[in-house]
């Protein structure tokens, strides 16, 4: 379809007409913080009538903070935005901001027990007769506005039954019938395979020429050259560029993102681990499959690390890293593939079984699968090793706190004791606790999941130190992130992009090289 | 209805096709969901018939109705609460206390623990305000407080059933007056007045929670309460009001009981709650919340009442009762987990 491969700029289809340029959106001088945290500093954006425009910059840049700001979910504690050259509404006016701007989540905000034609209309049903329902009018202007944006989705169906595609279209269409000409897209795609993809474009294209502006939120650089016409960057919680993507080559955009920030822990280039080193973890064309929510196009994925070596996988959300990372550690099932750990094939899908073969695991959210909050930093380090700590029975709980002490110390988490509750600690040590229980069992496969994901600096370099420990003890490491920090401590690193590996980097790799493979993109030179 | 939407989109010929196949089938899914335990309730009124012919003499089918329809007005209380994704276990409790309260202050002292203090005339105004009251404080505790739904409203069990204990000192009011009486006992047609009500009521609730935009809001509170507040639902009053509603609907059950028994026991609606909660599911309601109709929950208490009807017709010993109307809870709900076909939340 008309892509930018085809020569023509986006953004140069507008240089020649006579519609005049105003900006749609203007956020200026806007700050935010949380708490300690700095979310947006003096940052802002334009965005203009009719041109979509791509926001862009890594996890952490600000960019769902101005979201809730352009949304009107938050007030910033600086700044101000305008709609139109118009002071936006208030934060209490809820129909007044739903009639200027309209955000389609990566959650759903549909609600699944209900049809289609009901949340469109949703607490504004069509009345008749005595200021009933009328269930028939609801359904004829559900159709007619489902038509009108031709979107094809039966109004009667229920809202449970939708793809992730017909989702999104269902409530883009929804934001167009508040009149809302502003929509923001973020990450779109994440969950969509490419011919969706391609649809949703081509339907940006159709809603632009019908007048409706997009921001375009996404971590696929290559996406952005498709369909956006401007492009603004983030980073630090500040703006730092915005330009026509024709003017903006991907290697400047990937150079605005990661700015000239050295990195917080220098490591010199690791060699190479010999080949003839015995492999202790062989992933073989492993698939998860589309019912996971990934690609129905993804390949079989295939790799081994070796004893004493730290693997990384590289990503970003939806890449499939952390799928494939879940599927070693036994959280989650393969549709096809196995993953065998000093040469025994582990049964699919089962925790137990990992363990037992010597796979720890650091999940992605320490807060869903990481630790029990209330429960105490011992307890929470030995849940993974009940045999060690007792008999079939019973617990002995100085044995249990002589192994939480010494997991403790390792890892310089900073508590009074083991009976402290982990719910009392900060982030870096709740994140060591969650690392403890991986080591309990002295694994021979460790698998880190965004180790270092909201952590501060010391507590990363105590983390990373880990696996220069683990490997050192001849185990192996699978290190899944997007953090370039934790890439680096790996003596490789495999890049996913849409569920397929697109590439691998021997350490020593550049910044630059790394995040351009994960964006999905090419730098030419 | 169907014709109208029928109209395939210009240019989709394949997917609008497909559409339209689907469409008419979902839309008798939707309908026939409802209808679920219709085929149970006709089976089940056969076998009654076979085991004894009593069973479909009018005098035993009003006296069902009428048992059931005090009940009944907890189960549609209940699924209102369900439905916008809360619990509320006091609604028994509630059931006890309103009429108890309006007899403790109207009925005179002496034999029973009664104050005199109110005329006659004032009981069921009492009895429903009791109602009112109680549903108020449960939703400041939920709603304002923002204290947890269910151990607030086991909490509020607990003291309602002791309130109740307490102004009775544990025993039965008796000599209750005259309007206390009248949906109990008054017959229309030969149909008592509480059963009128109780139809009257279900066919309320029908209407608002399918055809009102408040009825709606509670689906999409019980839904996705996140999507409910930014739909613009102002999903604080509507809870609130939904708690109060469904404590007044209790009030007025227990006064039909009440009525029909002319006595407020103690114990009046002791336990009641889990045959509320068991309605509501057989009748497909989900305990997650955003799930169910009115319709359906009827079906669910009407199964339960008939099935008990007909074992103690087949002469099952008064001593087993209790035993076996847990079994029949338990029965009802294999039946409508076969009839449904679909898995109980």
């Amino acid at each position: 379809m008309g892509d930018s491969a085809s020569g023509v700029p986006a953004s140069a289809r507008h240089e020649g007409s006579a519609q005049p340029v105003r900006p749609l959106v203007e956020a200026s001088g806007i700050s935010k913080r949380y708490g300690t945290t700095i979310a947006l500093k003096d940052s802002g954006i334009v965005v203009t009538a009719g041109r979509t425009h791509a926001l862009v910059g890594r996890n952490g840049a600000g960019k769902s903070t101005l979201v809730n700001i352009l949304t009107g979910l938050q007030s910033p504690d600086a700044g101000t935005v305008y709609f139109d050259g118009e002071v936006a509404p208030s934060i209490g006016e809820r129909d007044a901001w739903r009639s200027k701007v309209a955000c389609v989540y990566q959650k759903s905000t549909i609600i699944p027990e209900l049809t289609v034609a009901e949340n469109l209309f949703l607490n504004r049903h069509a009345l008749g007769t005595r200021r009933l329902i009328s269930w028939s009018a609801l359904r004829r202007q559900a159709a007619a506005l489902l038509e009108t944006w031709s979107v094809d989705v039966g109004a009667t169906r229920m809202a449970a039954e939708l793809t992730v595609e017909q989702r999104q279209l269902v409530e883009i269409a929804r934001a167009l019938s508040f009149e809302a000409r502003f929509i923001i897209l973020d990450e779109p795609t994440a969950q969509l395979d490419s011919p969706a993809i391609n649809r949703l474009f081509e339907r940006m294209r159709q809603l632009q020429a019908q007048g409706v502006t997009f921001l375009y939120i996404s971590h696929h650089l290559e996406e952005i050259y498709r369909i956006c016409d401007e492009v603004t960057v983030f980073r630090d919680a500040r703006h730092i560029a915005t330009a026509p993507v024709a003017q903006m080559p991907p290697a400047d955009v990937v150079a605005a993102m990661t700015g000239d920030a050295v990195a917080l822990i220098t490591r010199e280039t690791r060699p190479r681990v010999p080949t003839s080193t015995l492999p202790v973890l062989i992933v073989d064309n492993l698939e998860t499959g589309a019912a996971e929510g990934i690609f129905t196009d993804a390949d079989a994925i295939s790799f081994e690390v070796r004893a004493g070596e730290a693997v990384g996988l590289a990503g970003g959300g939806g890449s499939g890293k952390r799928e494939i990372a879940e599927v070693i550690a036994g959280l989650r099932r393969a549709t096809s593939g196995s993953v065998s750990v000093d040469g025994r094939v582990l049964p699919a899908g089962s925790v137990p079984d990992a363990l037992k073969a010597g796979v720890g695991l650091v999940p992605q959210d320490r807060h869903a699968e990481g630790f029990v909050a209330g429960l105490s930093i011992a307890e929470n380090i030995t849940m993974t090793v009940p045999d060690r700590i007792g008999n079939r029975v019973l617990i002995a709980p100085k044995r249990r706190d002589a192994l939480a002490r010494r997991l403790i110390r390792d890892l310089v988490v900073k508590a009074s004791g083991p009976q402290v509750p982990v719910s009392a600690l900060s982030g870096g040590n709740q994140q060591k606790v969650v690392m403890g229980r991986a080591m309990a069992n002295e694994p021979r496969v460790l698998v880190l999941i965004q180790p270092t994901a909201g952590v501060d600096v010391r507590s990363k370099e105590t983390l990373l130190g880990v696996v220069d420990d683990v490997r050192a003890r001849g185990a192996a490491v699978v290190v899944a992130s997007d953090e370039l920090d934790d890439l680096r401590t790996c003596d490789r690193v495999l890049v996913m992009f849409q569920g397929r590996v697109v590439g691998e980097f021997a350490s020593g790799w550049s910044d630059r090289e790394l995040i351009a493979a994960m964006e999905g993109i090419e730098i030419d030179g | 209805m169907a014709d109208t939407e029928l109209d395939p989109a210009v240019g989709k010929t394949e997917d609008a096709g497909a559409e339209a196949v689907e469409r008419p089938r979902s839309l008798l899914l939707a309908g026939l969901r409802d209808l679920a335990l219709v085929p149970a309730i006709l089976v089940i009124a056969v076998v009654g018939y076979l085991i004894n012919p009593v069973f479909l003499q009018s005098d035993n089918l009003i006296n069902i109705l009428q048992t059931m329809s005090e009940i009944g007005l907890l189960v549609l209380a209940q699924t209102l609460v369900l439905v916008a994704g809360r619990m509320d276990l006091s609604l028994e409790s509630t059931f006890g206390l309103a009429p108890g309260v309006a007899a403790w202050l109207v009925v005179a002292p002496g034999v029973t623990h009664g104050l005199g203090a109110l005329p006659g005339w004032t009981s069921v105004p009492v009895t429903l305000l009791v109602g009112v009251v109680v549903g108020l404080v449960n939703g400041l505790l939920i709603v304002r407080f923002q204290l947890h739904g269910f151990v607030v409203t086991l909490g509020m069990l607990i003291v309602l059933r002791g309130l109740l204990t307490g102004i009775s000192g544990g025993q039965t009011f008796f000599g209750l007056p005259t309007s206390m009486l009248y949906l109990g006992t008054t017959l229309w047609l030969g149909v008592p007045v509480s059963v009128y009500l109780c139809f009257l009521m279900f066919a309320i609730g029908v209407l608002v929670l399918g055809y009102t935009r408040i009825g709606r809001a509670l689906y999409a509170i019980g839904g996705n309460i996140d999507a409910a507040k930014a739909a613009g639902i102002r999903t604080d009053r509507v809870l609130w009001g939904t708690l109060t509603v469904a404590s007044l609907l209790a009030a007025l059950g227990g006064l039909m009981l009440s009525g029909r028994l002319a006595s407020v026991a103690a114990a009046q609606g002791n336990g009641a709650i889990f045959t509320v909660f068991a309605a509501a599911v057989i009748g497909g309601v989900s305990l997650n919340g955003g799930k169910g109709t009115v319709f359906g929950a009827f079906t669910g208490i009407l199964l339960l009442y008939m099935i008990q009807n007909v074992l103690t017709l087949a002469g099952v010993p008064a001593q087993w009762i209790a035993a076996l109307n847990g079994a029949i809870i338990l029965i009802a709900l294999i039946v409508s987990r076969i009839t449904s076909g679909k898995a109980q939340e």
